[in-house]
C-alpha cells in the first residue's frame, strides 16, 4: 500500500493523509494507490502540509506500517525519548519501529 | 563578554520583525515553501523529522546566566522542556512551532541572542576554545578576535550568499580544544620572535562526505590584517567554487583541487589587493571589542589547596577540573553525558541550576563546548566542593571528561531528516557497556564520536574510535573507524572493514578497547597505541 505523509505547516508535526484530512496517527492513513501525487498537489495548494511525500507501507492488524525505519520513527517519535512519542504510556512502542 | 550596543540591538530587533512578517506571509499563503525555506534557514529554523528545529547561536560558546535562564524559559514555554547542545557550541530546540518562532526570536533578542547564520550558506557560528580567557596555557583571550570577525562578517554583503556554509575556529593555546584543523578556516594566535601577536592560518578543512584536514597557509599573519586575509580567502573560494555540484561546493574541495600551493598563491595575491584597499579594521575597533573581554576581578592571595577528603569529590576534581591562569581558581567542566542519557541534552531545570551556579561561583560566565558539555570557567578552588554538591544533586556531576563514555553523538535518525541511522542509542549502549568507573579510568582518554550519516555532525572522522551510521537496504548499519583526532595531533580516522548492526557495533567497540588494553605500553593513550601498532592488530580483534 502507499500512504502520504508530510509536516503540518503551522506546528511542524508529522501528519498522515486519511483520505479526507490529515491525522497525527499513522493508523489513520489511507491507501492512496496511484493517486498520491494528485492529492499532494492539491494539499500543497491548500497550505496545510509541508514537504509531503509518498511512503510505501504494509497493512497490519494495527494499521499501516511504513516500510522504512525513518518513516516509522517519524510516525512514533524519537526512540530514545518514549515520553515524547505519540504513545508515551506504552514502553514497548519502540519495538514497532525496529 | 561582549554586550550589544544600540546598533547591535536595533539590527537584531529589526531582524525579528522582518522574520515575523515572513512567517505571516508564509502562513497566509502569500509565499510558498520554496520561497520561504531560504528565509527561515537564514534565521536558524529547519524542518526536521518530527517538527521545526531552531538552532540558537552562542558565539564562541560564551554566554551568561541571564541568557541561560532565557534558554530554559524557551525550552519550557515553547518546546518540550529541554535543549540540545551541539558540536558547534550552539543550542537547538527540536519541537518548535512555526507560528511561535518569531516570538522565540524576540525572547532571544531581549537577552542579546539570535539564530542568525546558524544555518544556510553563510559564515556559521564561530567556535573557540571553551577555556578562552581562563586557560593556563593560552597566549591571550582569543574571543575578541572571534567577536571582531563575527561583527565584520555578519550581514556582510559579500558573504551573504556563499557557495556553501563556512566554519571558522579561533584558539590561542598549543592544546587544541576546538578541533581547529577540521574547519574551513582555522586561526591559532601565536607570537613571533619580536613578541608580536599574529595568526597561524589554516584553510580547507572539513568533515562530511569528503573529509580533509586544513593546510597551514600562513605561518604568521600580523593580527591587525586578519580581516583582509579572511576576505581574500573567502573571495578566492567565492570566485572558483563549484556551484554546479552540491557535493563540491565546500572550500575544502577547492583547496584540494587547486592544490595547497596554488590556493595559497591566489589568496596571497588577493590579500595584496585588500591591503591596498585598506580594509583592515581600525585598532580602535579592536580595542572597543577587547574591552568587553577584560578578565573578571579575580581575588588575590587565594589558596590553591583543595580539601580532597571526600573521595567522590576528589574523583570529580581529578577528572572534571583543569588548571586556571589565576592562582586559587579552576575551570570546572560539567558533563552532559550521564550514562544512558542523550549526549548534549539538558533540561530546563538543569539549565536554571547551571545559571544559578555560574552567577554564584563563576563571575556569571558559562561556556558550551564542541564536545557537547558545559564549562564554568572561573571557579574559586575553595568553592569547588559546594559547586560539586549542587551539580551532584541535579545529576550534573558525571565524571567522564574525555573518557570512553564522554561520547559526541549527532541527533541521528531519532531527530534528523538527513540521517540514515540512529546515533543516540548506540552512544547510550556503549556508555552502558563501559559504565564501570574503574574500567573507564583504566582505559583512560578515549574519544568516541558517532554520526548518523556522512555529513559527520558527530565528528566520526575525528574519533579515536569513530562510528558512522549508514543505510543498508533500509536497515541501520554502523561502520567502525579508528585513529582520528580533533586535537593538536589532528588525524583522520580509517574505516576498519564491514559494518555491524546496533548490537554488533557495541561488541566491536569493546573488542577494540580490549585489544588496546592488551597492546598498550605504560602511559599510552588508545590513540598512541593505535599509531604505534597500526590498524591490523585491531582488525584482527574486531573481525577475528
Amino acid at each position: 500500500m502507499r500512504i502520504l505523509t508530510g509536516n503540518d505547516l503551522k506546528s511542524g508535526a508529522v501528519i498522515w493523509w486519511t483520505g479526507r484530512d490529515w491525522s497525527l496517527h499513522v493508523e489513520d492513513a489511507a491507501d492512496v494507490g496511484e493517486h498520491g501525487e494528485a492529492v499532494l498537489a492539491a494539499e500543497d495548494g491548500a497550505r496545510r502540509v509541508n514537504g509531503g511525500y509518498i511512503v510505501d507501507a504494509e497493512q497490519t492488524a494495527e494499521g499501516p506500517r511504513p516500510a522504512h525505519i525513518k518513516d516509522r520513527i517519524r510516525a512514533l517519535g524519537p526512540t530514545v525519548r518514549p515520553d515524547l512519542t505519540l504513545k508515551p504510556a506504552d514502553p514497548t512502542a519502540g519495538d514497532w519501529v525496529i | 563578554m561582549y554586550q550589544y550596543d544600540q546598533y547591535d540591538q536595533a539590527m537584531v530587533d529589526a531582524r525579528v520583525e522582518e522574520f515575523r512578517d515572513q512567517v505571516r506571509r508564509r502562513l497566509a499563503g502569500d509565499i510558498n515553501d520554496d520561497q520561504f525555506k531560504p528565509l527561515r534557514l537564514k534565521n536558524g529554523l529547519y524542518l526536521q523529522l518530527h517538527a521545526y528545529m531552531l538552532r540558537v547561536a552562542i558565539p564562541y560558546g560564551t554566554f551568561n546566566s541571564r541568557q541561560m535562564r532565557k534558554l530554559a524559559h524557551i525550552a519550557r514555554t515553547y518546546d518540550r522542556g529541554y535543549g540540545h547542545f551541539t558540536t558547534r557550541q550552539n543550542i537547538q530546540y527540536n519541537w518548535i512551532k512555526l507560528e511561535e518562532a518569531p516570538d522565540i526570536l524576540a525572547e532571544l533578542a531581549s537577552v542579546e541572542m539570535h539564530a542568525i547564520q546558524t544555518s544556510g550558506e553563510s559564515i556559521r557560528n564561530i567556535s573557540a576554545d571553551q577555556y578562552a580567557g581562563a586557560a593556563a596555557d593560552e597566549i591571550c583571550d582569543p574571543r575578541p578576535w572571534a567577536e571582531l570577525i563575527r561583527q565584520a562578517t555578519t550581514f556582510h554583503p559579500e558573504f551573504s550568499y556563499l557557495p556553501r556554509k563556512f566554519k571558522i575556529a579561533v584558539i590561542s593555546a598549543a592544546e587544541d580544544r576546538a578541533a581547529l584543523r577540521w574547519h574551513d578556516c582555522a586561526l591559532r594566535i601565536v607570537r613571533n620572535e619580536a613578541g608580536e601577536e599574529g595568526f597561524e592560518v589554516y584553510a580547507g578543512g572539513g568533515m562530511g562526505r569528503t573529509p580533509f584536514i586544513a593546510y597551514k597557509i600562513r605561518d604568521f599573519l600580523p593580527a591587525a590584517q586578519i580581516f583582509s586575509y579572511l576576505q581574500a580567502i573567502l573571495r578566492v573560494w567565492n570566485l572558483h567554487a563549484r556551484r554546479d555540484n552540491i557535493h563540491k561546493q565546500r572550500m575544502k574541495i577547492l583547496v584540494h583541487e587547486l592544490g595547497e600551493e596554488e590556493f595559497r598563491r591566489q589568496v596571497e595575491e588577493e590579500f595584496q589587493t585588500f591591503l591596498a584597499l585598506g580594509t583592515d579594521f581600525p585598532q580602535a575597533e579592536y580595542d572597543r571589542i577587547a574591552a568587553y573581554f577584560t578578565p573578571p576581578p579575580f581575588e588575590a592571595g587565594l589558596s590553591d589547596d583543595i580539601d580532597r577528603s571526600d573521595p567522590d569529590f576528589a574523583l570529580w576534581v581529578d577528572r572534571q577540573v583543569v588548571a586556571h591562569k589565576a592562582p586559587g581558581y579552576a575551570i570546572a567542566n560539567i558533563s552532559l553525558k550521564p550514562v544512558g542519557g542523550i549526549p548534549g541534552d539538558i533540561s530546563a531545570e538543569q539549565m536554571e541550576l547551571v545559571a544559578d551556579l555560574a552567577e554564584r561561583y563563576s563571575f556569571d560566565e558559562i561556556r558550551a563546548t564542541h564536545a557537547q558539555n558545559l564549562v564554568l570557567p572561573h571557579v574559586r578552588k575553595a568553592d569547588l566542593y559546594a559547586l560539586w554538591q549542587a551539580l551532584d544533586a541535579a545529576g550534573l556531576a558525571n565524571v567522564n571528561l574525555d573518557l570512553v563514555t564522554d561520547i559526541i553523538a549527532c541527533p541521528g535518525l531519532d531527530y534528523c531528516t538527513l540521517a540514515n541511522a540512529r546515533s543516540i542509542p548506540v552512544a547510550q549502549k556503549i556508555a552502558e557497556r563501559f559504565a564501570n568507573m574503574e574500567r573507564q579510568l583504566d582505559i583512560g582518554e578515549l574519544k568516541i564520536k558517532i554520526s548518523g550519516c556522512i555529513n559527520a555532525c558527530g565528528h566520526h572522522h575525528a574519533g579515536q574510535i569513530g562510528i558512522l551510521g549508514v543505510d543498508r537496504k533500509g536497515t541501520e548499519n554502523y561502520q567502525l573507524l579508528l585513529g582520528g583526532s580533533g586535537a593538536e595531533d589532528t588525524s583522520q580516522a580509517k574505516i576498519t572493514g564491514p559494518g555491524f548492526d546496533e548490537a554488533g557495533i557495541v561488541d566491536a567497540v569493546e573488542r577494540t578497547v580490549e585489544r588496546y588494553r592488551e597492546l598498550r605500553e605504560p602511559g599510552e593513550r588508545f590513540l598512541d597505541t593505535y599509531r604505534r601498532v597500526g590498524l591490523d592488530p585491531f582488525k584482527e580483534a574486531i573481525y577475528g
